[in-house]
């Protein structure tokens, strides 16, 4: 054991981010290709059927199966496609989803990059994937594609501001930018956790990343009975691949982010023995799938929202939520007995 | 009022709709295993064609060309001659299987309970361009399936 450590310390620190990266990326691809299968499931089951269990024991390998597929099959470019921001599109919609899983801290000390201003770093980059859907409605040069390029465009814009508003209410509470302390700001039991204060911020972050993910009930993006796939109709092959990746993979970032932010990170709910048994590190990812079953849930429930209604959820009922919350948690903060409740 | 209040900020109505699919979640599941489940048929079931023969052996078929002329789509074509004991058999019963549309007429139309309709249901074609199965094929499918064929007809008998 010790041989190994001095051996770690021995290589080189890109050999040791490299690995650390892999680390964490093939475990995440992992997940999301079954998350994909557990969504199939979950569906299946609230519709009263099996869903699929053809493919390995109980459907087991299915997600492999579809991987399989999706890489064997030719990526067709259409002629008036522009080749270059075609191809690029899937990677930009990806490389967000997967850099933001850099500073998300799994447990007080498994992060691999613990910066001072990650909260900031993670809006930015979770901003970033939806230059992917644009680019690839833009550069497939099919109306559909446009069309849902468009909806996606002024939906996400609509919903950053009042999930960046939400995240600003986290901020005041925890005072601190690093998602590490605005977790360790939550330590203590449940009663401590964000979700409690911030209730409001809470279902408008939730909300929010339903809709940033172009998940139902906000799928209008890709809306499959009116503008058949949106923005990814002319994708094929590998970067249809990409682009379900990058959808799969910001679900669960988002699902992270909620538990991080809202739901006490890897802390147990009480600090009471058979809780704190569990490592914090099962508690992480207990919870993460907790949040992501919801947004399965989600979409084997509600139907989907015309999209005057999104747009008029985002700017007029959101944007206005979160403005009065934020000046809550400032006064009360600062000005009442209870501001030992706001962080 | 405050009621109204309450359930538009805490979202009931949206988790009242939750707790509708999050029951079904739980729910038997009604799925069938395809191939290895199968549900309960008619004995009315109208699948693939066969033509039955008489417990000595002879065949039905009396080549009275009822069924060709009741086919609704046209897809039975029939050839006969005098055999040499004297009787009127078939030398050529072809169903276009892609023309016929199942609907059992030719089975209502025959005096002899030759033609009938079997609950088969699982076929396929291995040449693609032609869908036609001929007097040898419907024999042997009528030989090969006799004991469900009378079953079938046995069952429905006291509603026709």
């Amino acid at each position: 054991m010790t041989w190994l450590l001095a051996f770690w310390a021995e290589l080189p620190l890109i050999v040791q981010l490299g690995v650390k990266i892999v680390a964490i990326i093939v475990p995440l691809m992992v997940a999301v290709a079954y998350y994909t299968l557990a969504e199939r499931k979950v569906i299946g089951y609230m519709h009263v059927r099996i869903g699929p269990n053809r493919v390995g024991p109980r459907g087991l390998l299915q997600p492999i199966a579809d991987a399989v597929k999706l890489m064997f099959k030719e990526m067709i470019v259409p002629t008036n496609a522009d080749r270059y921001l075609f191809i690029i599109a899937p990677i930009l919609a990806l490389a967000p989803a997967l850099g933001a899983w850099a500073v998300i801290p799994f447990t007080d000390t498994l992060v691999l990059a613990d910066i001072n201003a990650s909260l900031l770093y993670v809006l930015a980059l979770t901003s970033m994937g939806v230059y992917g859907v644009v680019v690839a409605g833009w550069a497939s040069n099919s109306k559909y594609a446009f069309l849902g390029a468009m909806r996606s465009a002024a939906q996400i814009v609509a919903y950053e501001i009042a999930m960046g508003f939400a995240l600003v209410g986290v901020l005041m509470a925890a005072g601190s930018l690093n998602l590490r302390e605005i977790v360790l700001a939550q330590s203590g039991g449940i009663h401590q956790w964000f979700f409690i204060p911030l209730f409001p911020l809470f279902l408008v972050y939730l909300i929010s990343g339903v809709a940033e993910t172009n998940r139902s009930p906000f799928d209008v993006a890709e809306g499959e009975s009116e503008i058949v796939a949106g923005f990814h109709v002319e994708y094929s092959g590998m970067g249809f691949a990409v682009f379900f990746l990058a959808e799969y993979a910001n679900m669960l970032l988002i699902s992270a982010l909620t538990v991080l932010m809202f739901l006490g990170g890897w802390h147990a709910p009480a600090q009471i023995p058979p809780f704190v048994w569990i490592p914090g590190l099962f508690w992480f990812f207990g919870k993460l799938a907790a949040v992501a079953f919801l947004f399965l849930w989600f979409r084997a429930t509600f139907p989907r929202y015309r999209y005057d209604q999104i747009m008029r959820l985002g700017w007029k009922v959101f944007i206005p939520i979160t403005l009065v919350w934020i000046t809550v948690i400032g006064v009360a903060k600062f000005f009442t007995p209870f501001g030992h409740w706001f962080g | 009022m405050f009621k109204r209040i309450f359930s538009t900020w805490f979202l009931l109505e949206l988790v009242r709709g939750l707790g509708v699919t999050g029951g079904y979640f739980f729910r038997k599941k009604i799925t069938i295993q395809y191939p290895e489940e199968k549900t309960p048929k008619s004995p009315r079931f109208r699948g693939l064609h066969a033509l039955r023969r008489y417990p000595n052996g002879e065949e039905r078929c009396i080549a009275c060309k009822l069924c060709e002329a009741v086919c609704p789509a046209l897809a039975i074509t029939i050839e006969s001659e005098e055999r040499d004991d004297g009787t009127r058999r078939t030398t050529r019963y072809d169903i276009d299987l892609f023309k016929c549309i199942y609907c059992g007429y030719c089975e209502e139309a025959c005096p002899v309970d030759s033609i009938v309709l079997t609950d088969l249901h699982e076929y396929h074609f291995e040449t693609g361009a032609s869908g036609t199965i001929n007097k040898l094929d419907l024999l042997h499918i009528g030989d090969t399936h006799e004991g469900a064929i009378a079953r079938a007809r046995e069952a429905d008998a006291g509603y026709r």
